[in-house]
């Protein structure tokens, strides 16, 4: 049978603007790879996508267990879409753990698809349910669909000569064939991945393709499916796109500075969740004249890539949380051997090892202050996972600029989640090319400041400049060790003017919507999707909202002050307990509110939007 | 090492910087610095392409000591910026000095893992057997009951060898010489500055402040040809004043022995620096006055690929089968899609 003919249907066809599906099961049941493949497909269709996948902490829970369940949200629209949806308008269930972790964010009325067969006695059990929930009257909120996956899926694929095992591994194509007929997807994209991924193992390529078609069919010809949905491509700009996370950007980012600097990148990281793929993505780009290293502790990547970034290469390192403690020592050791090095800090639930798969924002603090002595350095915060491109080569560009380390902040929302991504053409990203001093007969001054009192970056091998950098005080320009205490007080205040004379060098903050409302809602980092689409709902209905969104947190924009005083209240939303928060009373001693979620999980549009209207009344 | 050799050749003094230097007079430090400049005037080694990176303590000030490219770090982490560098430039000659607190405290870490990378450096540890820096607190070399600031009634921590610490960590090269005895001691630095890898030698250094006199056993005149054995390759272990002792193998456990009396040299345990394994290494690194001679010279030399050479050499075979990458490709990865 051809794809085209699977694609008519006979069932009538209803338009929606936009759906969330959501997908969960056991983290061995491919719920991330039919997310995967649900985003690829309606990105290439044409749609603005969204995406948050949800991991377990552990990698092999027991299977069937609370702990083991793996979810993967998807947001597709006809309209310009920001976040991956509050809750979930379908909801494909694996066992009775997804569905009793994940069904209290389905909507009412929401599609729910379960796998019948996972509904026995030892699993309902697992799952800490006394009676099965798909016989009494506890799902009748929803639009239940009980599809025996695992009988279908092993009679699709009976001839394909693999074992029962082996075949019930494609369970998730099955049910994500299911949600293809629902929504119109095409099916030749995913058709073309498992020829790929498969070419090796043709058996296994063809019991996903036939799992994938059954399902398909499934809603075809079954009547319980009565109607599928249409969603039609969204109007964006035209050019070419690609789906892409947060840490991919990172990644592309960090080897595209190497590129656009010409020089080669050192990447010094210690495993830690969930920065681990910025690794994982670098280390295939060797090509690109990249160097990963993988140090035997946190302490150890920052001070290899003090290390590289001494001997005149671009270097970075990456972490999360718990990492950064370790970090902070030799970060003040490149604060005071004023060095480029980029650390990227991807959040997550703390303190201590806290919750390693679960995101946060409440390191922003950390990052401007747990060094011992007065020890700034640049801190940016990418809005969105496309926008962590942008902002890792405004850090290097920062970095190299006025010799200091930046720290990058991430999170777990941003580094998993994923949309659409405009790719830029080479001509448009920045020049990061950064001269290097030579020897002039003149004796060489490692601390001598040009007008933004950047020091020169002398690099070994430049014969004639050889000098000596450490974490002892520097006398200004001369650069020898200095017990003078003039001269310290002299350096500290020269340290924070260079990262303070950032801010002459950045774009001013944007405020989208009224210049000098009500209400102003400031945001950083990853609350960027959830505060934009509160504040367009809530001015939809006539409000007096607009909405800021810092990128840059250390320096400040230089019209930050100026636009908080234009707007009468002030509100933070914050994924920690009001750090931010803390650094704008103080700052501009104005009577901010905030408002704090810290569940591990992103703010909901509607969270927002109800907190808005709670400071507008009162 | 491939380093570029300086056509000026610059005396010794000419590898010395401008900076005064600090340590209390009669610091066993003096000599080595004495030495380390003599060799690096004997190499011609170009002073730009050299990098010298210490931590913290009396012995990681060396960097300020010499005109050349200096990195003082922070306590412990020498290591881990001198593979940095050499990873990123693995044309510079790196030297690290560290001391027993540096290094085999707060830094053992690191210095553990240089050393199983095998780092094209060379790491000087000066051991004192003593925290000479904050002014006097037992190290993790000082011997058990040791009187200091910190351990009034004797230290009850058990000391270690640093030179079986870096054989345990898979080195490649490893020495041991006395800040005293300048002639082996530079030739010593000579072998390890010409070793491929890292390079681990241990210099028994006097702290006349805080440990005065801790190895003069082995550099005393009267004393010390009874209590150090200077080891060389191919050649049977002999001391004392009259060279008529020996070291000969009983089991797997050294034992001294008095030549003569059908004793031969042929009997004794003849060294080899180059042995694949690193047991006779191992078992040198184990003899302790006053049971025994201590070594001096090279324990173990042998050849081993690098880790920033086995790096550079995948990153130009990744760029000789897929082409040196390009920002586009890059850009343009992944599936893709064109909206109109
Ligand atoms: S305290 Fe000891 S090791 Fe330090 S400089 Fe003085 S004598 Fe040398």
């Amino acid at each position: 049978m051809t794809v085209s003919s699977v694609q008519s249907s006979e069932k009538p066809v209803e338009h929606i603007d936009s759906i969330t599906v959501r997908f969960a099961g056991d983290s061995g049941d491919g719920m991330q790879l039919a997310g995967t493949q649900l985003t690829n497909t309606s990105a290439i269709f044409g749609n603005d996508i969204s995406t948050l996948p949800d991991f377990p902490a552990e990698i092999r829970a027991p299977a069937g267990s609370l702990a083991g369940v793996s979810g993967f949200q998807i947001h597709f629209s006809e309209q310009r879409i920001h976040t991956p949806g509050d809750g979930c308008d379908a909801l494909v269930a694996m066992n009775p753990a997804a569905l009793k972790t994940n069904v209290q964010d389905l909507a009412i009325g929401g599609a729910l698809i379960v796998n019948d067969d996972a509904f026995n006695k030892s699993n309902l059990a697992k799952a800490g349910y006394d009676e099965n929930p798909l016989e009494n009257e506890s799902l009748s909120k929803y639009r239940l669909f009980r599809v025996k996956i695992d009988t279908l899926t092993t009679e699709a694929a009976k001839d394909t000569g693999l074992g029962n095992k082996a075949i019930l591994r494609t369970k998730n194509f099955f049910a994500l064939g299911l949600t293809y007929w629902m929504y119109g997807r095409p099916l030749e994209s995913t058709f073309e991945w498992i020829e790929k991924k498969f070419s090796k193992v043709p058996a296994v390529a063809e019991a996903n393709t036939k799992a994938l078609k059954a399902g398909y069919y499934y809603g075809e010809t079954t009547e319980s499916f009565a109607v599928r949905y249409q969603i039609n491509r969204a109007s964006i700009p035209a050019g070419k796109y690609r789906k892409i996370t947060g840490n991919e950007a990172v990644a592309i980012g960090l080897a595209a500075a190497a590129k656009l600097a010409d020089k080669p990148l050192n990447y010094c990281t210690y495993p830690i969740t969930p920065a681990t793929d910025i690794l994982h993505e670098l280390a295939r780009y060797q090509n690109y004249n990249i160097t990963t290293f993988q140090a035997e502790d946190e302490i150890a990547a920052m001070c290899a890539a003090i290390g590289a970034s001494f001997a005149g290469t671009l270097a970075a390192t990456g972490t999360s949380g718990p990492g950064l403690c370790l970090k902070a020592e030799a970060l003040g050791l490149a604060v005071m051997t004023e060095l480029p090095v980029v650390v990227v800090n991807v959040q997550r639930g703390g303190p201590s090892t806290g919750l390693p798969t679960k995101t946060e924002q409440a390191d922003l603090l950390q990052a401007l202050y747990g060094r011992n002595g007065e020890c700034p350095v640049a801190i940016l915060a990418p809005a969105t996972p496309s926008d962590c491109f942008d902002m890792t080569l405004e850090a290097f560009r920062i970095a190299m600029r006025y010799m200091t380390p930046v720290i990058l902040l991430s999170d777990g929302y941003l580094a998993n989640g994923a949309e659409p991504w405009q790719i830029p053409t080479v001509e448009n990203l920045p020049d990061l090319h950064k001269s290097h001093p030579a020897a002039n007969g003149n004796a060489f001054e490692p601390y001598a400041r040009d007008e933004r009192l950047a020091r020169p970056w002398a690099v070994p091998g430049t014969k004639g400049l050889q000098h000596r950098v450490g974490g002892l005080e520097k006398a200004n320009v001369t650069g020898n060790v200095s017990y003078d205490p003039h001269n310290h007080e002299a350096m500290i205040k020269l340290r924070a003017d260079k990262i303070a004379g950032i801010a002459s060098d950045i774009p001013p903050l944007k405020v989208e919507g009224a210049e000098d409302g009500e209400l102003l809602v400031l945001g950083w980092g990853s609350t960027y999707g959830a505060i934009v689409s509160a504040v367009e709902n809530a001015r939809k209905n006539g409000k007096s909202v607009a909405c800021a969104h810092l990128r840059y947190l250390n320096p400040f924009p230089a019209n930050l002050e100026q636009v908080l005083k234009a707007h009468k209240k002030i509100l933070i939303p914050e994924m920690n307990m009001g750090q931010l928060l803390l650094k704008i009373r103080g700052d501009f001693l104005i009577p901010a509110i905030g408002y704090s979620k810290v569940q591990g999980k992103p703010f909901r549009i509607s969270e927002i939007e109800e907190k808005i209207d709670e400071v507008l009344k009162g | 090492m491939a380093v570029e050799i300086e056509v000026k050749q610059f005396t010794a003094k000419e590898y010395a910087s401008d900076q005064d230097v600090r340590w209390c007079p009669g610091c066993g430090d003096y000599s080595i610095l004495s030495q380390v400049k003599k060799v690096l005037a004997d190499l011609k080694i170009a002073k730009q392409n050299l990098v010298f990176v210490s931590g913290i303590g009396c012995s990681s000030r060396f960097p300020y000591y010499i005109d050349s490219y200096g990195v003082h770090s922070i306590h412990g982490r020498a290591p881990a910026i001198a593979t940095g560098i050499k990873i990123a430039r693995p044309d510079l000659d790196v030297w690290l000095v560290t001391g027993d607190g540096d290094g085999l405290s707060i830094g053992g870490n690191h210095l553990l893992h240089a050393i199983r990378r095998n780092v094209d450096i060379n790491i000087l540890l000066f051991n004192n057997r003593i925290y000479g820096l904050t002014k006097g607190q037992y190290s993790p070399t000082s011997e058990l009951g040791k009187k200091t600031k910190s351990s009034p009634g004797g230290s009850v921590d058990f000391p270690l060898q640093p030179l079986s610490v870096a054989i345990g960590a898979e080195a490649t090269f490893v020495a041991r010489a006395h800040d005293v005895n300048i002639k082996h001691l530079g030739s010593m630095l000579h072998r390890a500055a010409a070793h491929m890898g890292t390079s681990f030698v241990e210099i028994y250094q006097n702290c006349n402040i805080f440990n005065d006199k801790a190895f003069a056993y082995a550099t005393g005149k009267e004393t010390r040809d009874d209590t150090s054995i200077v080891l060389e390759h191919g050649r049977p272990l002999i001391f004392g004043k009259n060279r008529d002792k020996g070291i000969r193998l009983n089991g797997l456990a050294p034992e001294i022995v008095e030549l003569g009396n059908g004793i031969k040299e042929d009997d004794l345990l003849f060294h080899d620096e180059k042995a694949p394994q690193p047991t006779l290494a191992y078992m040198l690194s184990r003899m302790y006055h006053p049971q025994f001679p201590e070594p001096i010279g090279v324990f173990r030399a042998i050849e081993k690929p690098t880790y920033e050479g086995l790096l550079h050499e995948q990153i130009k075979h990744t760029i000789e089968t897929k082409g040196v990458g390009s920002l586009d490709t890059l850009l343009n990865s992944g599936d893709t899609w064109v909206v109109n």
